[in-house]
């Protein structure tokens, strides 16, 4: 149980993939207009995650390394879909509310990266641990965000009325330019976070910026990866 | 009909800009656009493919899922079909145009996984529109990435001068110019 233990705490504080990793930006910005919707959101990806996590370290010993990527796809696809039915069945409202962004979780870094990085390497249930870890991080970072926006754009939190009356809500905070603010300010106190602790001596390389960076080197992290994976052979091609 | 296409023409490259108002394709907006010249390879890369995608995707929705009533399986169709077309691109250009793969092939693995190219597959499906409306569509937010990722990068070539904070040094100063950038372009919205 030791190692479920720490697999949670990895992914919601030590390896936070939005805080720590800066991974999965694209619907971090999209869908926290407020907070209820980046609850959802995360909690989405979570489930996702989760099981695409575990098929995937069921299916390990089976999928051959050349073409795992598409193997991959597949798995996150299929949950994908299954979620979506589900949420159109039964939760309607959040499919309204986050429409097109539930089937782009597929194209989501992160969920192809833990697979690519944890669960095609490791058993069952520390996979399903990482998953539900990972999930809950990205979770509490999307409310967290969520919660800021819809507190300065429309003084609510949950859609509870919270500021007093004479708050005039900074509505921009609730458009797209306020998403590229909040994520800025968030950036910048990782920055100021990662630079004290260097100058403290301690090691920040977990600390990175996922493929906002740099793009064209992201490759480890999970999105630019090649559906047959040829840089192997050219590997060895060079050591010949 | 034209004017129908027009309307959309503008509506996907201007007033819902890709990035800058529905934040899809963020990775290389923010990772390649440091030069304008990668920037711009970058951007005809990206209309090339989600042209490229969205007229096949249109086709197989059209011809292969509608008729079957799968339309279901349209998430997990169209990510192989774009992830399987640009390995193929990317290989048609080694072989027969390698000057082009020259320029272009850095960019092409990033797209694979791009949401862009899903997203916009998956908008033509979700707005009904035909293959030929959805090649339009899908040129015109390739455009409109195009567009934003070039103005991106030029400011970012001057930005280079500048005395900043040493906490907003690197990713927040782009931000922050990406969040002015979508100030400017919410004043498209008036267009339509």
């Amino acid at each position: 149980m030791n190692s479920a233990k720490e697999r949670l705490i990895n992914g919601i504080v030590k390896e936070n993939p939005t805080f720590v990793l800066m991974l999965g930006m694209c619907p971090t910005l999209a869908v926290t207009t407020s907070a209820i919707n980046g609850l959802g959101m995360g909690l989405t990806t979570m489930v996702v995650l989760a099981l695409s996590n575990v098929f995937i370290s069921l299916l390990r010993n089976i999928i051959p390394d050349k073409v795992r990527i598409p193997a991959f796809i597949v798995i996150i696809a299929s949950f994908v879909t299954m979620v979506e039915l589900l949420l159109q069945g039964f939760i309607p409202f959040l499919y309204d509310a986050l429409g097109i962004y539930i089937p782009l979780i597929v194209v989501n870094c992160i969920i192809l990266g833990r697979a690519e990085a944890y669960a095609y390497k490791n058993p069952v249930i520390p996979s399903l641990f990482d998953g539900i870890g990972m999930g809950l991080g990205f979770s509490v970072a999307l409310t967290c965000i969520g919660a800021v926006r819809e507190l300065l754009g429309a003084g609510e939190i949950f859609g509870i009325h919270v500021m007093p009356e004479s708050f005039v809500p900074v509505s921009i905070f609730i458009m797209a330019p306020g998403a590229f603010f909040v994520l800025a300010l968030l950036t910048a106190i990782q920055n100021k976070v990662k630079i004290a602790g260097e100058r403290k001596g301690k090691d920040m390389s977990k600390i990175q910026s996922g493929c906002g960076n740099d793009c064209l080197n992201c490759a480890d992290t999970g999105c630019a990866k090649r559906l047959i994976d040829e840089t192997k052979g050219e590997e060895e091609k060079k050591n010949d | 009909m034209i004017k129908e296409l027009l309307v959309i023409l503008i509506a996907s490259s201007l007033v819902n800009n890709v990035v800058l108002s529905q934040f899809l394709g963020l990775c290389p907006f923010l990772g390649v656009s440091k030069k304008t010249e990668t920037a711009t390879g970058m951007g005809v890369a990206v209309i090339f493919v989600i042209t490229l995608a969205s007229a096949v995707a249109g086709a197989i929705y059209q011809f292969i899922l509608q008729p079957f009533h799968i339309e279901y399986l349209q998430t997990i169709v169209f990510i192989l079909v774009i992830a399987a077309l640009v390995q193929f691109v990317e290989m048609f250009l080694k072989k027969f145009i390698p000057g082009l793969y020259q320029s272009l092939g850095v960019y092409l693995p990033l797209i694979t996984t791009n949401c862009a190219v899903l997203g916009v597959a998956l908008t033509n499906v979700q707005k009904n529109y035909g293959i030929l409306t959805g090649i339009v569509n899908g040129f015109a937010t390739a455009a409109g990435f195009t567009i934003s990722i070039i103005i991106l990068a030029g400011i970012r070539e001057k930005l280079k001068y500048n005395d900043i904070p040493e906490s907003f040094q690197g990713m927040p100063i782009v931000l922050v110019t990406a969040g002015l950038m979508a100030i400017a372009f919410c004043g498209f919205s008036g267009l339509l």
